[in-house]
């Protein structure tokens, strides 16, 4: 019944594929080819169950009207950042910083791909097709085939200056696919910060390989253009006594599923991924699913999932999270929590909170929980003389606190608290 | 200051009658004690005057200076004056103590159309009165009530009280769960706020906190009213007789 549907092309021609060097011309025709015998998402599975995949598959995305910042300061702004600018997934040559930093190589996806031998044929699609098991991640395949942009970046040292990647939304019918990876070397250090909405629809797909001793944190905002729809892939290997840390904060947007998909392959490796979602329907829909997937291979590593959402006037809210522990996991430390504050009736929750553990001796758990204001905490609020919808917004910012806290940097997650609490005093006022 | 006249209140889930005509007058600068058995009520008329909900005003009425307390939100009530300090404080996983009274204090100033003080003053003023109550910088960055021990709780709900000022103070068996010393803590923070223009009803289980909190009028509750007033020795003739004593009189 579908009219034009992208799976059409589940065979993607030669042509749809951006212009490629030899090692991204083999790297996306393998994509193309996997996708062609994987196929795209339909509403029959079971990993599309609770978010209808047919918006993200259509062959032209919905338009998505622009929203109208007014003048309100940029995210991340104030921070001593290496600016990346993407308009509807075009480079942006003039808006971004020049491609050059202390203690690392970056570099345009287009540029790199232009390439005939380049580093990042070791990552680019690789990391993706080896998280393609047990589940299959058929848009994350369709990026790495058809991804126009992106940046490249080899870290060597601690650099102390963030990446940033800006993504702007300019054109209400935009349908951008950009691809990046993120390479750090042993015992480098990078933050990298990616805001904004992109375009009316964005896939995008993040590789990471943090080697021995690395660390890596990133911290995302998912823009607030109301209709735009956005698809998201990070994979990540994290070695011995690297860290991952990672943090995405969503309010508004039509349509999110962020994938995370985190295999530690090193002892005592850390990674941890947190996410912050206000959601309210009122304003349009609103539906927003973090689906994530973490496998530890080895010995003494600590893995943390810290999902928020907050949701009313019909927004939903889905989680699938699973942790995978191997035979030779042990001495794993592995947490779970999905939570969400539900502040009407309206509002949904669906989460699927997984445990496959095959090692002995881990500590291994979750939490999932969906809830409602605490009312005794709301009277006790009140009665010190604080209205109720601002005991209500400091309750719902209470709430997501420890999702925040699970960026590293202060002065970050002082200006993403503060961004919450912005959203929130809008729809006070 | 505070006029209660015959109020009756039953709980709103099931039919049964808590208050049964309480009627008492606490005049401005006064404090008044009202301690009581088990049961008897005292905590429900706490409640009511703070404005929870659960509970159903079936006759009478409470004025806070004149103004009508029933008809009004419970921030309404706490912008006119009216402060309960909580048998049970609420802990607040993620909200901070310092935010909390900064957000209550502005909140209260905005109600009664006052200018919003700004964080240094606030700094200064929160810094001096709670080196009064013992209460350490660490305790007012933790989020509100959570881990404090039964002590931090009480003296926490006395700062918010010296914060607010308000004019109206009901402090909720506060005695209970502390030792001598936090309860020598509390009752100073107390007798600090006692002004000409503040008046206090003070609930209380047993006399002992009376020693420290000097009260103008004693009443004893019982079965949901005032069933005797009288001197601070009322308290003292509970402390050696218990209750049954006066309760067997009223009775006869």
């Amino acid at each position: 019944m579908s009219t034009a549907v992208k799976s059409q092309a589940a065979l993607i021609s030669a042509d749809a594929r951006p212009a490629s060097g030899a090692w991204a011309a083999d790297a996306r025709a393998d994509a193309a080819s996997r996708l062609a015998a994987m196929g795209l998402p339909t509403r029959r599975d079971e990993y599309w169950k609770w978010t209808r995949p047919d918006s993200l598959v259509s062959a032209v995305a919905d338009a998505a009207e622009v929203l109208d910042y007014e003048g309100e300061e940029p995210l991340f702004d104030d921070v001593d950042r290496l600016k990346v600018v993407f308009v509807d997934g075009v480079y942006d040559a003039e808006a971004s910083d020049a491609l050059e930093g202390e203690g690392l190589e970056i570099e345009r996806l287009a540029d790199a791909a232009a390439k005939d031998i380049h580093w990042a044929k070791d990552l680019y699609g690789v990391l993706e097709a080896r998280g393609q098991s047990p589940v299959n991640r058929p848009l994350a395949v369709h990026n790495t085939a058809t991804a126009t942009d992106g940046v490249v970046i080899r870290v060597t040292g601690a650099v102390s200056r963030p990446v940033s990647l800006v993504y702007r939304h300019e054109d209400a019918s935009s349908d951008a696919i950009l691809h990046s990876v993120v390479r750090l070397e042993e015992g480098a250090k990078l933050t990298l910060l990616e805001n904004g909405p992109a375009a009316a629809r964005f896939s995008n797909v993040l590789e990471v390989d943090v080697a021995k001793g690395a660390e890596f944190h990133h911290v995302r905002a998912q823009g607030r253009d109301h209709e735009r729809q956005a698809i998201t892939h990070m994979f990540s290997q994290v070695d011995a006594e690297a860290v991952f840390k990672s943090f995405t904060m969503t309010v508004n947007g039509k349509l999110t599923r962020n994938e995370c998909v985190i295999d530690i392959v090193g002892d005592n490796a850390v990674a941890h991924v947190a996410g912050a979602v206000l959601g309210d329907g009122a304003a349009g829909d609103f539906h927003h699913d973090d689906t994530v997937f973490i496998t530890h291979y080895a010995v003494a590593c600590e893995s943390r999932q810290v999902f928020k959402k907050v949701l009313k006037n019909g927004a939903k809210g889905v989680f699938q999270g699973k942790i995978l522990v191997k035979p030779d996991a042990q001495k794993t430390d592995g947490y779970q929590k999905s939570q969400s504050l539900l502040l009407d009736d309206d509002a949904s929750f669906q989460a699927k909170p997984e445990l496959e553990i095959y090692a002995d001796d881990v500590i291994c758990s979750h939490g999932s929980t969906t809830g409602a204001i605490d009312e005794e905490a709301l009277f006790y609020l009140r009665s010190r003389g604080v209205p109720t919808p601002i005991a209500t917004d400091l309750l719902v910012l209470a709430f997501l606190a420890d999702a925040i806290e699970e960026i590293e940097d202060e002065d970050i997650a002082a200006e993403v608290t503060g961004r919450l609490d912005a959203w929130l005093a809008r729809r006070r006022d | 200051m505070l006029k209660i006249n015959n109020l009756h209140v039953k709980l709103e889930e099931e039919d049964k009658q808590i208050l049964k005509g309480v009627d008492l007058e606490v005049p401005a600068g006064k404090v008044h004690a009202i301690m009581g058995p088990n049961g008897s009520g005292k905590s429900t008329l706490s409640y009511v005057l703070s404005g929870r909900d659960g509970y159903e005003v079936t006759e009478g009425d409470a004025t806070l200076d004149g103004e009508e307390l029933l008809d009004m939100e419970p921030e309404e009530r706490a912008a006119a004056g009216l402060f309960l300090a909580f048998q049970y404080p609420v802990e607040i996983p993620g909200v901070g103590n310092m935010t909390f009274l900064r957000t209550a204090v502005n909140a209260q100033r905005k109600a009664r159309g006052e200018e919003e003080m700004s964080a240094a003053d606030f700094l200064k003023f929160i810094r001096a009165k709670a080196k009064d109550l013992k209460i350490d910088a660490d305790m007012l960055k933790r989020p509100v009530n959570v881990g404090f021990s039964g002590g931090e709780k009480k003296r926490n709900e006395i700062l918010q009280m010296a914060m607010l000022e308000p004019k109206m103070c009901i402090l909720d068996e506060t005695d209970s769960g502390l030792d001598v010393d936090a309860m020598k803590l509390v009752s100073e923070g107390v007798n600090a706020l006692r002004d000409e223009g503040r008046s206090f009803l003070v609930i209380t289980h047993y006399q002992r906190l009376l020693d420290h909190i000097k009260p103008d009028v004693v009443h004893i509750m019982a079965a949901g009213r005032i069933v005797k007033s009288g001197g601070p020795e009322l308290a003292l003739e509970v402390e050696h007789n218990g209750y049954a004593d006066i309760l067997a009189e009223i009775d006869a």
